[in-house]
């Protein structure tokens, strides 16, 4: 397919093209198969600098960025919330702005304030990649369960997807939405009322709160960590008592069809969320959502430098 | 500097006497009066208005002019310069300052520094309790006597019911009005937008409505029980209306306003995390904003206020969560409503200047809103058709967090009269 792709930066999925998003499957696709080979990408980023700004605390997407850089032969320099200036006063503008006048190339954001990404690509001219702002987006992350699921099913258009957990304040869950919303799929969110309010529902998706309703259809469920930092007290009454009515556990597996998969991005509370022994099942993708998330990121790093710099979009493996 | 002015050819509005038709309007000592001698027009500095507006000036019931507080946002010079730029004469500035209006001495500081630098009518607001925390009365008494028109929780809503109540009561004997902002904050914490369809979309913590009306209705019963003056500031929602309607069908002595902001923009606008945007209370939907201008037009809503609250580009130039809350207004509030309400809604000029003057003048009982003879000459002149563009380097308030910034508004002030005085620069021909 011919590659498609007019972004500088990578923020919401909102943004993209299904083409684009294509694109980056496609893209990633490539990159897999050379790693299989064993081979590096001969890539446009060799030497370049790109800065993880991690202002919030992430060890997993900050780690796969990481990798994904280095696997461009980038140069990567991380900097955490607590080692950053912002502890001192200095303002999100005057940090990115830094980093850009140390020429920096590339700038990937994790923040706790939705919308912070959108704001500094405003405010610096080198590409932005989302790494998570607040509960707003995470689009590697949405973009990397979709390359999933079409590994695992074929294609996205028409199956059916739950999402299952914290979706208020889950960043992962807004993108998924958008995500597979955009490529065709029928989705299903589900779990406390609180926590899954009915307002969703405008977004396109079904809002269910019968477990068993939400699962049994399903080619593919989603699990998302209940984020004990991001939730009052007000909003659900206690970890036992979410995992007594909405943890996936062997018995409610079997509601699920036979050939259902199971994914979680990840970190996930085993005995929580889901049992211990479904993690480790055969119907959990979860370990190739963390190996494909390396190679979309790797995509989505090459579109965007490459775009921004007027080089060809098709990498040289 | 002639002690007498002539504004001719121009359509007065004079809501208060029903006046809508071209008439010259006439200015000596400071005052209205019927007419000049021809010894008088001669000497008189005339002010050609053809094709101009010529109405009472504009009143505000909810200004921040940053004094006493942090310069770099507003001072009484920049504040006031600001407002006659948009066609205000008088301002009720609200108490939440640093240090409070809670006490006697604060509110003769603001005083004297008004007498020295504004050039606009400054009328101050008491805190209604002390601190503004909500626990404890301020002493209403000795604010009244140091210059505050009226009490206001304006920047801390009072949760406490029964604070409320006797803070109603008391306020009542001294016949002054509350200015109240309706917020349950135990349902606001944290919150950033309006709860719905764009909350949910952006990742915003929403802001439910219900904490606004379930406070108007607190407040609207305390009002009755007390027969205290109630003005409710800033009403955002549909369900706040609609309990306001009901209400005043009932004969309870209680008035409201809404912002320009809220008449023309809704929670999309967020879409792109603009800072400016971020208002209290937040942008509601359409569906508000529809049941805003019907309670504006049936006289549920009484009248339009600014809610100017500066703030500077370092604050503001932020992400969202790291952002305060507010507008600057003042500058544009005018237009926005003649866009809105003259230009979209079909609603008459005189009905307008009536919810932008004579009303919130009446509501307070300033002397303003009127263009009758024997009134100060307090006259705002616009054109509620030329289009203009507003600049950050052209408004005269010193913070230039206005979401019109860049943005074609229809209707512009051509002039400001204060006392008769002219004030400001203005694109109007004088000899």
């Amino acid at each position: 397919m011919a590659l498609t792709w007019k972004q500088k930066d990578l923020i919401e999925i909102g943004a993209l093209s299904c083409d684009e998003m294509n694109t980056i499957f496609s893209v990633a696709r490539q990159f897999k198969a050379s790693a299989q080979h064993g081979s590096l990408p001969k890539s446009l980023l060799a030497g370049r600098t790109l800065v993880n700004l991690f202002l919030e605390p992430s060890t997993r997407t900050r780690l796969a960025f990481e990798v994904a850089a280095k696997k461009l032969q980038a140069e990567v320099i991380t900097i955490s919330g607590a080692s950053s200036s912002l502890t001192k006063g200095e303002s999100l503008r005057d940090t990115a702005q830094n980093m850009a006048a140390l020429q920096a190339d590339m700038i990937i954001m994790r923040h706790s304030a939705s919308g912070a990404p959108n704001y500094l690509s405003q405010v610096v001219d080198i590409p932005i990649i989302n790494g998570g702002d607040g509960a707003h987006a995470h689009p590697t992350q949405a973009l990397l369960d979709a390359f999933t699921l079409i590994e695992q099913l074929g294609n996205i258009q028409g199956k059916k997807i739950t999402i299952l957990g914290d979706i208020l304040y889950s960043r992962v869950a807004r993108s998924n939405m958008e995500c597979l919303l955009k490529l065709g799929a029928e989705v299903t969110i589900a779990g406390p009322s609180t926590l899954v309010p009915q307002g969703f529902a405008a977004l396109g998706v079904r809002v269910c709160y019968d477990l068993r309703a939400a699962l049994q259809d399903a080619d593919a469920v989603m699990l998302l960590r209940i984020q004990h930092e991001r939730q009052a007290a007000t909003h659900f009454p206690s970890i036992g008592e979410y995992t007594s009515m909405f943890g996936l556990n062997q018995e409610r597996a079997q509601w699920l069809k036979p050939d259902a998969i199971i994914m979680h991005p990840g970190p996930i509370n085993r005995g929580v969320e889901i049992d211990s022994e479904l993690a480790d099942s055969n119907r959990s993708v979860i370990l190739q959502q963390v190996t494909n998330g390396i190679m979309v990121r790797m995509a989505c790093i090459h579109l965007c430098y490459a775009y921004h710099n007027g080089l060809p979009l098709q990498p040289e493996l | 500097m002639s002690a007498y002015l002539w504004i001719q050819n121009g359509h007065l509005l004079d809501p208060a006497n029903q006046i809508d038709e071209i008439q010259d309007l006439y200015v000596a000592e400071g005052r209205i009066v019927p007419q000049l001698s021809e010894a008088e027009k001669n000497s008189a500095k005339k002010l050609d208005a053809q094709g101009l507006m010529v109405t009472p000036g504009l009143v505000d019931l909810n200004a921040r002019l940053g004094y006493p507080g942090p310069s770099h946002r507003e001072t009484i010079a920049t504040g006031t310069q600001a407002a006659a730029a948009g066609g205000f004469t008088s301002l009720l500035c609200m108490p939440d300052t640093s240090p409070l209006c809670d006490n006697a001495g604060t509110l003769q500081q603001l005083v004297d520094k008004v007498i020295r630098d504004a050039c606009v009518r400054v009328y101050p607001t008491g805190c209604l309790t002390k601190g503004l925390d909500g626990v404890a009365l301020a002493p209403s008494g000795q604010l009244q006597a140091a210059g505050a028109v009226a009490l206001s929780d304006s920047g801390a809503p009072t949760q406490n019911n029964e604070i409320m109540r006797r803070a109603l009561e008391y306020a009542h004997m001294f016949d002054m009005p509350v200015l109240a902002q309706s917020q349950d904050s135990s349902m606001t914490d944290q919150a950033m937008m309006h709860e719905g369809e764009w909350s949910l979309r952006l990742g915003l913590k929403g802001w439910p409505k219900v904490a606004e009306s379930i406070m108007v209705a607190r407040n609207v019963i305390l009002a009755e029980l007390t027969q205290a003056h109630v003005h409710l500031q800033n009403i955002s929602s549909a369900a706040s209306v609609e309990i306001l309607r009901r209400a005043k069908a009932r004969g309870i002595q209680v008035s409201a306003e809404l912002s320009p902001q809220h008449l023309a923009l809704t929670d999309a606008a967020l879409r792109t995390y603009d800072t400016n945007l971020k208002l209290l209370p937040p942008l509601g939907d359409e569906n508000d904003r529809r049941a805003l201008i019907e309670g504006l037009k049936d006289g549920t809503l009484d009248c339009i206020a600014s809610g100017h609250s500066p703030f500077s580009s370092h604050e503001k130039d932020c992400e969202f969560a790291a952002a305060p809350f507010g507008v600057a207004s003042l500058e544009t509030c005018l237009s926005v409503a003649l866009e809105i309400l003259y230009h979209q809604e079909g609603c008459s000029l005189i009905q307008i200047i009536n919810w932008l003057s004579t009303k919130p003048a009446k509501i307070c009982r300033l002397p303003g809103g009127s263009l009758a003879v024997g009134m100060p000459a307090d006259i705002c002149v616009f054109d509620p058709n030329e289009k203009w563009v507003p600049q950050a380097d052209q408004l005269q308030s010193k913070s230039k967090n206005s979401p019109w910034i860049g943005k074609t508004l229809r209707g512009k002030v051509k002039a400001c009269i204060v006392g008769g005085k002219q004030i400001g620069l203005t694109s109007t021909h004088t000899s």
